[in-house]
């Protein structure tokens, strides 16, 4: 009995998303290699990270095959974090200013 | 979408909604909610979503004690520079390593294809590949904790600037390894039942007592991936920043 649920695609796509993502990474590395500093240093940064994380959860996970039912109850819940970060963005913050305050030297 | 039948809530295979309709269709039938998705991969998705807060906590915490320390955080470019006998280059071993663990992660995805293809033998081989290669980028990191702890970094102190640095390489890049050792072990397992031939004859698992299938090479698929996708953040975070 074949199996219908099986996830089965042509290698094309697959060698496609593998070139793309040793693409990425030496972009990224470069990055770093090259002394990229400040605010080009983190565009470059997160947008070579995020197209990589996108390419394996899409492609090489198959996310971008399922249906929606799964793909919503994987990707919704994580951005959650997005509020966590901001929640401890806020709050090292005020670590950092408190620690300038009680232990700084002399600012 | 659909004219109201009394049996509407009973799926077929064949008549699945699409796009949203579907999403509000497969939460409200009975039965089974992830259509056309293996038990076993469905608990798979789940495990790694609970993983994915695991390291998404770590990641954070690291976030949160880099923005409050008041001492100079080491610079990772320098800590992890490696010189072959000339002037040492920036970040090399990392740069390495997460090639090494793309190409693997490449390898998995020829196994899974093959694996549908129920090609025992190429299955079994790009399992191995993808497992040699996993062995190596725990071995250059065994290297990396090694060539770091020489040089004095403690989870408690370092040398290089603020405290906090070794906690967070130790804890952070630990955890990862300790995933990817384990993907090795489970890698190896599976392409041993692969090669045995389990998956043709559906012979039972040892613990389960069910059938095994070659869904299982894509349920372990998605294992492997994820700890290469925990490591783009890692790399990008911790060793970019």
């Amino acid at each position: 009995m074949a199996h219908v649920e099986g996830q089965q695609h042509p290698l094309g796509v697959y060698i496609k998303v593998w070139a793309w993502l040793f693409v990425l990474s030496t972009g990224s590395y470069l990055v770093d290699f090259y002394h990229v500093q400040g605010y080009p240093r983190w565009t470059l940064i997160i947008i070579f990270m995020l197209a990589k994380a996108g390419l394996i959860i899409a492609v090489f996970m198959h996310i971008k095959w399922e249906r929606m039912a799964l793909s919503f109850a994987i990707l919704i819940p994580p951005s959650l974090l997005l509020v966590f970060i901001a929640i401890m963005t806020i709050e090292s913050d005020y670590t950092f200013l408190t620690r300038g305050i009680f232990f700084g030297s002399g600012s | 979408m659909a004219p109201s039948e009394s049996d509407a809530s009973v799926a077929q295979p064949g008549d699945l909604a699409p796009g949203l309709a579907g999403v509000a269709a497969d939460w409200g039938s009975d039965q089974r909610t992830f259509k056309n998705v293996p038990w076993g991969k469905a608990m798979m998705w789940i495990f790694l979503l609970s993983d994915t807060f695991i390291f998404s906590s770590f990641l954070i915490g690291y976030m949160t004690v880099r923005l409050s320390t008041t001492v100079p955080w080491p610079n990772a470019s320098e800590v992890f520079a490696l010189s072959f006998g000339g002037d040492p280059i920036p970040l090399i071993l990392i740069a390495i390593m997460t090639f090494v663990l793309i190409t693997s992660s490449g390898t998995m995805v020829l196994a899974v294809n093959y694996g549908y293809r129920k090609d025992k033998a190429k299955t079994a081989i790009y399992l191995v590949i993808t497992a040699l290669l996993g062995a190596l980028f725990v071995g250059m990191q065994a290297f990396e904790w090694t060539k770091l702890i020489e040089e004095g970094v403690r989870p408690w102190s370092n040398p290089m600037g603020a405290a906090q640095f070794g906690s967070v390489f130790f804890m952070v890049t630990g955890f990862h390894g300790t995933h990817v050792s384990i993907g090795v072990l489970f890698l190896i397992l599976v392409a041993r039942k692969v090669w045995r031939g389990d998956y043709d004859t559906e012979k039972r698992g040892y613990f389960t007592s069910r059938k095994g299938n070659y869904e299982i090479v894509e349920t372990m698929g998605l294992y492997w991936h994820f700890v290469d996708l925990v490591w783009v953040f890692i790399f990008a975070f911790f060793y970019l920043w």
